[in-house]
């Protein structure tokens, strides 16, 4: 199993001297590859076999309709990829998502000349602001994230509601620029999704060529160890809950412009869908592993699955059981992956023995 | 043998004076002076549980003292937080490895301190390299981007020395490092040592093992139930003294474990394995006799126990108890034929700490307490006083909970939990870690004591006077596998080292 009685003059002479001079892929990022590979192509040949039997499929109007629809779920994703890598969860994005989609609405019906951009930011700040209630709970009351989130789950859908009063706001008391940014597209592609693609790319790039980043995959690998490494694991996390919170504002946001018709009772049971979507995408939900990239490829299969499955009009019972099995397959293919890693590793180790 | 070494004559680097440290009740540390000289490698020795790893963690700040100063180069240190202490030059090579398993060798070494290339983004191939020269250094070859998951205990010992070497530290503390290394990777691991000294650096050395000590080490700091005992040159020093100077009483008299005549064997153990784990472990333990499995910390006692147990599976192997098969991975039937098992962790595995002391002492017979299913304050109550009483336990009421008590009467429940059961076979791991001296020599008459009432006792001790004191044989185990079992008169500190190191077993 180790090298102890061998001895390093030994190792040295026995193992292959690794090739120093090439640029290496670590073990890590080949498995964080592999995984994501997997998704591509499991969505591939959900594509396929949607497309075989019915090939209005990959039309292009019902393609746009796919990405629009997967925009908001990705966004989600990504945020949750940051809470989850720290070994925490965030239940409340759904209710944050609400709050800030009808707070956009109030803010157009009392200033109805307030430009977009505006809007957007005005949004963000909001949903920023629930992070902030959500992180600093966490920091003080020393309780494990799933408790305090499922408690602000419901009180910010609680205000949500105490501020809508039963009332709904409808597109037209939305300004129309507002209202295109919701379906407008850019050579065929969305806008809503060109900005899930910037957040994807942003956030996976931060996660792995930053020092912060690495720092979050630490506090969810080994949270113990973070701390004698010196990593203020305590501010790192409020930051996450703040940047989920900023990212579920921004959801928040499109969701009012793409839907238009907004009550309190918009993005309720999300936050499960988002969990989901991040776990089939390879994070790993005890924290330490997984990518933003994993996360929102798990948010567009399950987006796609969705869609595929009304086209071959099979019964919407399936659709959950469907997505139940996915989540299942991925968790057992991780499970297959961590093994054949550590058969691999152990392998490794035994050449000096 | 310190060469000209500049030591005591310079003013000291880091002075820690009457520094006190205290977790609830327990006093860790009451009023410790330590002054470690440039150039000068330091030893600090002492018992389990007479503080040094409580000094360790102020240095490396990530405990606060509650009195007392420090100071570095003279000017007053006050650390906040690990990060504080890394960046006043503190490095520390703790006990216990502390790595990320998910990430890479090189980002274990070099978290928060990665190499940047252009935008403050991390150089991965930089990283890699350095991690590569560091490994060089120690003589080692270990692959910088696999994960930290997998590792054995030595080569994660090494990526821990190789963090601590990564940047120029000024004090370097070294917390039991050698305990997992071989003989090859010790001296390399010294020759660092010595190099840093000469360059100026201060070194702290923790260790058990005496050659040790007096090889690397131009000062020995003696420390006894967190006190400070003494501080004085090597060359003044001899072990013998040392170890008086430790146990601050005879060492002869320390574990009084009185012969019982041999009964019956109760608990036999054949081919044990587990891939990966421990493999073709075969033992056995008769009624009236202490057997102890000795060993490094990782060489699978403690998974032995607990697959004998039930707790784990086994993939191949036999146990036996009182001659009757013991199916594998049931506590529970393990319990109905006897066997008892005191664990290592106390707060995880062996107490409910919120639960009161009776429900505690209690727990693992609340099926033969109960009525029609409900559980009876009064013969809990009743159960709970006499066992509690026969152990001494020091606690203000029954109801209160176990978490008020100190460590040493938190053991004496988790016993009483288990003797509650009447076992014929008691597995015990640790079972004096962390506790105080007093308590621990109660501990050790109460073990003799049911020895001689007929059990059969299988002690798991990372503590060797405590092996060599109370075992009738003792096992020594090595990376997974039985490698020397030595009868009372054999054992000593040499011969169970030897093996439990490995040199014995190769040989």
């Amino acid at each position: 199993m180790s090298l102890t009685d061998t001895g390093a003059a030994e190792r040295v002479a026995d193992n292959p001297p690794p090739d120093a001079g090439r640029p290496r892929r670590g073990l890590t990022e080949r498995l964080l590859a592999v995984r994501e590979l997997s998704l591509l192509i499991a969505l591939a040949a959900l594509v396929l076999v949607t497309t075989l039997r019915n090939d209005r499929f990959l039309s292009g109007q019902s393609i746009k309709d796919l990405l629009l629809g997967c925009a908001i779920l990705v966004i989600l994703a990504v945020g949750q990829t940051l809470v989850i890598v720290t070994r925490n969860v965030d239940l409340s994005v759904g209710s944050i998502l609400g709050l800030v989609a009808f707070a956009t609405g109030e803010l157009f019906l009392a200033a109805p000349g307030t430009p977009w951009p505006v809007a957007l930011l005005v949004g963000v700040a909001l949903g920023a602001l629930c992070g902030v209630v959500n992180g600093g709970l966490i920091a003080v009351a020393r309780v494990p994230a799933l408790v305090i989130t499922l408690g602000t789950l419901y009180a910010f859908r609680g205000v949500d509601y105490y501020w809508a009063a039963g009332r709904q706001i409808n597109a037209a008391d939305m300004p129309r620029s507002f209202l295109r940014l919701g379906n407008q597209t850019v050579l065929g592609v969305p806008v809503l999704f060109l900005v899930a693609l910037v957040v994807v790319a942003v956030a996976g790039y931060y996660l792995r060529s930053y020092r912060s980043g690495r720092e979050l995959y630490a506090i969810g690998s080994e949270p113990a160890a973070a701390r004698l490494s010196g990593i203020p694991v305590g501010r790192r996390v409020f930051a996450v809950f703040v940047a989920n919170g900023a990212l579920a504002g921004l959801a928040g946001v499109l969701y009012a412009a793409r839907f238009g018709t907004l009550d309190a009772a918009a993005g309720s049971g999300l936050e499960l869908q988002v969990v989901a979507a991040a776990v089939v995408g390879g994070v790993a939900i005890f924290g330490g592993s997984g990518s933003a990239y994993g996360a929102a490829l798990g948010a567009v299969l399950l987006t796609t699955i969705g869609s595929s499955l009304a086209v071959l009009r099979i019964d919407p019972f399936w659709q959950q059981a469907v997505v139940g099995a996915l989540i299942l397959a991925a968790i057992g293919l991780d499970r297959l992956l961590a093994l054949r890693v550590a058969a691999r590793l152990r392998g490794r180790s035994a050449h000096g023995a | 043998m310190s060469p000209g070494a500049p030591g005591a004559d310079s003013a000291p680097l880091l002075v820690l004076d009457g520094v006190t440290k205290s977790f609830g009740a327990v006093a860790a540390l009451r009023g410790v002076h330590l002054a470690l000289h440039p150039g000068e490698a330091h030893a600090l020795v002492g018992e389990n549980g007479a503080g040094k790893s409580t000094l360790v963690k102020i240095l490396a700040g990530a405990h606060a003292p509650d009195t007392g100063r420090m100071t570095l180069d003279g000017r007053p240190l006050q650390l906040r937080g690990p990060a504080d202490a890394r960046d006043a030059g503190i490095a520390v090579i703790y006990q216990e490895p502390t790595l990320f398993p998910d990430l890479s060798v090189a980002e274990n070494i070099f978290m928060g301190r990665q190499p940047l290339r252009g935008l403050r983004r991390i150089d991965t191939r930089a990283m890699n390299r350095d991690a590569e020269r560091l490994f060089d250094r120690l003589g080692v070859r270990i692959d910088p981007a696999r994960p930290a998951r997998g590792l054995s205990i030595a080569d994660q010992q090494l990526v821990e020395i190789a963090k601590a070497i990564s940047f120029d530290a000024r004090v370097l503390i070294m917390d039991e490092p050698t305990a997992a290394l071989s003989g090859v990777e010790v001296d390399r691991l010294f020759g660092v040592a010595r190099s840093l000294c000469e360059r100026g650096a201060a070194v702290l050395f923790i260790s058990h093992r005496f050659d040790e000590v007096f090889d690397l080490c131009q000062r020995i700091t003696v420390l006894r139930d967190g006190a400070w005992v003494s501080s004085d040159p090597t060359t003044d020093l001899t072990v013998d003294e040392v170890v008086r100077r430790m146990v601050g009483r005879d060492v002869a008299s320390l574990y009084p474990k009185q012969d019982a005549a041999l009964r019956d064997t109760l608990l036999e153990v054949r081919g044990l394995s587990r891939a990966g784990v421990f493999s073709d472990v075969s033992f056995s333990v008769r009624g009236g006799e202490i057997v102890a499995l000795a060993g490094l910390v990782g060489a699978g006692r403690s998974e032995v126990a607990r697959a004998v147990f039930g707790v784990d599976r086994y993939d191949a192997g036999q146990v036996r108890v009182a001659g009757r098969i013991l199916p594998p991975g049931s506590p529970r039937k393990a319990i109905a034929a006897g066997v008892a098992l005191v664990p290592e962790d106390r707060r995880q595995q062996g107490l409910v700490m919120e639960l009161s002391v009776e429900r505690n002492a209690t727990l693992a017979r609340r099926r033969a307490l109960s009525r029609l299913g409900l559980l009876l304050g009064g013969t809990e109550r009743a159960e709970a006083r006499q066992w509690t009483r026969r152990l001494q336990v020091k606690t203000s009421r029954l109801a209160a909970p176990v978490a008020t008590l100190s460590g040493g009467n938190q053991q004496k429940v988790v016993l009483a939990k288990w003797l509650a059961t009447a076992p014929r076979i008691l597995i015990i791991d640790e079972p004096t870690r962390g506790i105080d001296v007093g308590t621990k020599a109660e501990v050790h008459r109460l073990l003799s004591e049911l020895a001689g009432e007929g059990l059969a006792i299988l002690m798991i001790s990372s503590e060797l006077p405590e092996v060599l004191g109370m075992a009738d044989r003792v096992l020594v185990m090595h990376e997974g596998r039985l490698v020397r079992e030595l009868p009372r008169a054999e054992a000593d500190e040499t011969s169970v080292m030897f093996a439990a190191t490995g040199q014995g077993a190769t040989a």
